[in-house]
């Protein structure tokens, strides 16, 4: 306690407590913030699946999207989206929006338990018929052809996503993700239900076997080793640019500098 | 001649042999010994002919295996995620350069590096070259001979990029025909003669690259040996300094100095290029795949010194009119025509421009300091302001989603910006510029602010100015001070009318416009006036101080008191500490 006391008086003593104090609400904040609503998973045995789902809609989703899922001036009507959309946005952590902005950012982890999931799945997929989650036989790619898919990523992917996957940006703010950290399963998902701005890809515009090999080529990207060294985010001359001037020119009018001192 | 070492006998010989065939002692003789002045900004245009050395080199060795073709071919290299797909001979040889030859890879990466690097180096050149005014007579041809280079440097560039047909360098070449289409009545003309038909057209590549491996390279070489040649006869300019005049030259000889000083530059060079080249991707083409016409990839940019005209296409407003029932595209015409034709006629021409505005006819071998020049350097602020600000342009959807941004927004900030920032930076930089003259002018009469502080017998604190030394001193003396053009009479002494009146005017009104703030050197008289007038300043303004001893006051002076014993002045206080006010 010395040691305390003869520095209680120290112009930086006040800082000290400040900072654990804020330290002490951050962390007690994020305790209770993550404590999850785990009463509701046990409630759920008594229920089916689809009352299940339905309480956790009227609790989470109907503010937006409607008592009835027919959609307000704050969200899409949920009827005919299918398991799929929910699988995809809720999986995601894109919904529950954290707020409102250009377009739902992904959130990890889910808001939501799988249970939970499924369960609120169950109950948009009971409104009405809609693409349901694909199945593991949907989106095993391991007999897909990486070439034939990449072909099919430029036509059809990369004027938004970017021809290595990175993403790009679209107008007001709205963006389409890096594909880097993608699943399989999310990816076809997103094909099939069109979330954001992306259109729908059904199955009569690109069949299964076509999904699988553009979610070949998309695995192939992420597992890709760059030959050239450094790849720069993989994002093409903004980058190369930006390296350029900052490193490579700036090295050699340092040099340059150099040079010239040593003439005095 | 007395006995020589073995090493002089040898060489003396060889020497002897070759003059005697070639006569080259006489030549080397005069050369060798010739002496250029030394500043690191001097070096910005060898990074640029070094690394135009290793775009040759590695380009050579690229022709060994790149196939300008547009034929189409099945990829059958080692890159597995392409293989058997249809693509132009072209791609598919780039590929394997990058893949199947041996160093391949380096050598490609190193070519587009240095490419990079040499535009980079020629851009930077020209704008130390502009901004100290080293493009006053009688350099002005070899200014426009640079600008040239600098264009002929866009082009190589440009047509390198666009050789490899892969997805990146077919949607530049798509937007390269758009602007072409663009120009009014000749423009389809054109693209069709150029493209040989429609788009993609089989014969682009192979047209693109006689350009890119012939004409502009032998363009730049022959260029650049003028370029050199008139440096060399004109003699390099330099900063003012001590000794240095208008009409010498002080530096080192280029044999040795600068031999051993260019020539471990460009080894330098050489090993950044080759180092980066090695470890940091540029342009990995397998990513982007093969050039489609229905393809395109978000983020699609060209090289950063296309950038600039990316950027005015992008902020552009989507503006077109129809003529005759024919479109015409103000829309690109502007920002990819009209833009750029202006920025490169007024960068040729400004040299001539300017003498004509400041009626300057002398020679100039001793450059300007930027802010000795503050209306020269505000234009070019301005103009590079401008520049950075398309350039911003060209990266917009990279910006946007690397920050989180709108697209949108950036695009109208940019064509606000544009309009508004440009003049905003003119002004401030001749303000500055205005200010570090006035610094200057403040050195010469009151020396420097030394940093001691001296508290006097009264009580008074003040800092000591000292001299500044001769260097300083002759740099800031370097300044050539020109009083503005007058203005033209309207009539002579008959009373006849005056019949370029209006022209004189305002010619006379941009002379006044350049030169009428200027921040005269003082002269000598005033220096030494200003000195005396600083030595005196101190002790008239301190404040009269009511001692209780006052009996022992035997002299006051300048309303200070003094004790006996003491220095009598406030100078002599200094004096005794060694400096001045």
């Amino acid at each position: 306690m010395k040691f305390l006391a003869a520095r209680r008086r120290s112009p930086l003593a006040a800082v000290a407590m400040l900072l654990i104090a804020l330290i002490g609400i951050g962390a007690g904040y994020a305790v209770i913030a993550n404590a999850r609503p785990a009463e509701a998973a046990a409630v759920a045995s008594t229920e089916t699946q689809v009352e299940q789902g339905k309480r956790l809609y009227l609790e989470g989703c109907a503010s937006c999207h409607g008592m009835q899922s027919q959609g307000t001036s704050q969200g899409p009507t949920l009827i005919g989206v299918g398991a799929a959309a929910v699988d995809f946005q809720v999986g995601s952590g894109r919904m529950p929006m954290a707020m409102p902005g250009a377009q739902a950012a992904p959130r990890d982890p889910a808001q939501y338990t799988d249970d939970q999931i499924a369960a609120m799945a169950a109950y948009v997929a009971s409104l009405a018929p809609g693409p349901a989650i694909p199945t593991q036989e949907d989106v095993n790619f391991e007999s897909a052809d990486a070439a034939q898919g990449g072909v099919l990523f430029r036509t059809n992917c990369s004027q938004c996503h970017q021809a290595a996957g990175q993403g790009g940006a679209l107008t007001q703010g709205k963006y389409a993700p890096s594909l880097m950290n993608a699943e399989p399963k999310e990816i076809y998902e997103a094909m099939i239900t069109g979330p954001q701005s992306m259109p729908v890809f059904s199955n009569a515009t690109i069949p299964t076997q076509d999904k699988q090999a553009i979610i070949k080529y998309i695995d192939t990207l992420q597992t890709l080793p760059d030959p050239g060294g450094l790849a720069l985010g993989r994002l093409g001359p903004v980058p190369e640019t930006v390296f350029l001037w900052t490193a490579v020119f700036a090295a050699l009018i340092a040099v340059a500098i150099w040079i010239g001192i040593k003439a005095r | 001649m007395t006995a020589t070492s073995p090493v002089e006998q040898v060489g003396g010989g060889v020497a002897t042999y070759v003059d005697q065939r070639i006569g080259s002692n006489k030549f080397l003789a005069r050369n060798l010994g010739k002496v250029f002045p030394d500043h690191w900004s001097f070096m910005l245009g060898e990074i640029a002919l070094y690394s135009f050395i290793v775009v040759l080199l590695t380009g050579t060795f690229l022709t060994l295996f790149f196939k300008p073709s547009m034929a189409e071919v099945l990829y059958d290299g080692s890159y597995v995620p392409l293989k058997g797909i249809k693509m132009s001979q072209a791609y598919s040889s780039t590929l394997d350069i990058s893949f199947d030859v041996r160093g391949g890879l380096l050598l490609r990466q190193m070519h587009h590096w240095a490419a990079l690097i040499f535009i980079a180096a020629m851009s930077v050149h020209m704008f130390r070259v502009f901004f100290t005014g080293a493009f006053r007579k009688p350099r002005e041809f070899n200014w426009i001979i640079g600008v040239a280079l600098v264009t002929l440097g866009l082009g190589a560039g440009f047509s390198g990029y666009s050789l490899p047909d892969d997805l990146l360098s077919g949607t530049g070449l798509q937007i390269a025909r758009g602007i072409m289409q663009s120009i009014p009545v000749i423009g389809t003309w054109m693209a069709f003669l150029l493209f040989g038909g429609e788009f993609p057209g089989t014969e682009f590549i192979s047209r693109l690259y006689g350009v890119h491996i012939l004409l502009i390279p032998g363009l730049i070489l022959a260029l650049v040996t003028i370029h050199l040649m008139l440096v060399w006869t004109q003699k390099h300019t330099q900063f003012p300094g001590p000794g240095r005049t208008n009409d010498n030259v002080v530096g080192y000889p280029l044999m040795p100095v600068y031999m051993a000083k260019a020539g471990g530059f460009f080894f330098v060079v050489f090993g950044v290029i080759a180092l980066i080249g090695g470890l940091v991707t540029i342009n990995p083409i397998w990513i982007f795949g093969p050039f489609m016409p229905d393809q395109v990839s978000a983020g699609s940019q060209p090289d950063w010194y296309i950038g600039w005209l990316d950027g005015a296409l992008r902020t552009m407003p989507n503006i077109e009119s129809s003529l005759f029932g024919f479109t015409i595209s103000w829309n690109i015409f502007i920002p990819a025509v009209v833009i750029p034709g202006i920025i490169f006629t007024a960068l040729a021409l400004y040299p001539f421009l300017e003498a004509w505005v400041t009626g300057d006819k002398k020679e100039h071998h001793l450059l300007d300091r930027p802010r000795n020049a503050p209306t020269r350097t505000g234009i070019g602020v301005m103009a590079l302001t401008f520049y950075l600000l398309l350039w911003v342009g060209g990266g917009n959807d990279i910006i946007a989603i690397t920050f989180g941004l709108s697209i949108n927004s950036i695009i109208w900030f940019l064509r606000i910006a544009l309009i508004i920032l440009p003049p905003i930076m003119f002004i401030v930089t001749r303000r500055i510029c205005l200010s570090l003259q006035r610094r200057d002018r403040e050195k010469l009469l009151h020396g420097y602010e030394s940093g001691r502080i001296l508290r006097l017998p009264h009580g008074e604190f003040i800092e000591v100015h000292q001299p500044i030394n001769a260097k300083e001193m002759a740099v800031i003396t370097g300044k050539t001070d020109i009083t503005p053009l007058p203005l033209p009479p309207a009539t002579d002494a008959d009373g006849v009318r005056n019949k370029h009146f209006q022209v004189k005017k305002l010619r006379a009104k941009l002379s006044g416009f350049f030169y009428s703030e200027n921040i005269a050197l003082p002269t000598a008289a005033e220096i030494e006036a200003g000195q005396h007038h600083a030595e005196h300043a101190a002790a008239i303004e301190a404040p009269l101080h009511a001692y209780e001893d006052a009996d022992q006051i035997n002299r006051a002076h300048g309303g200070v008191l003094h004790h006996p014993g003491m220095p009598l002045t406030n100078a002599e206080q200094l004096a005794e500490d060694g400096g001045h006010l």
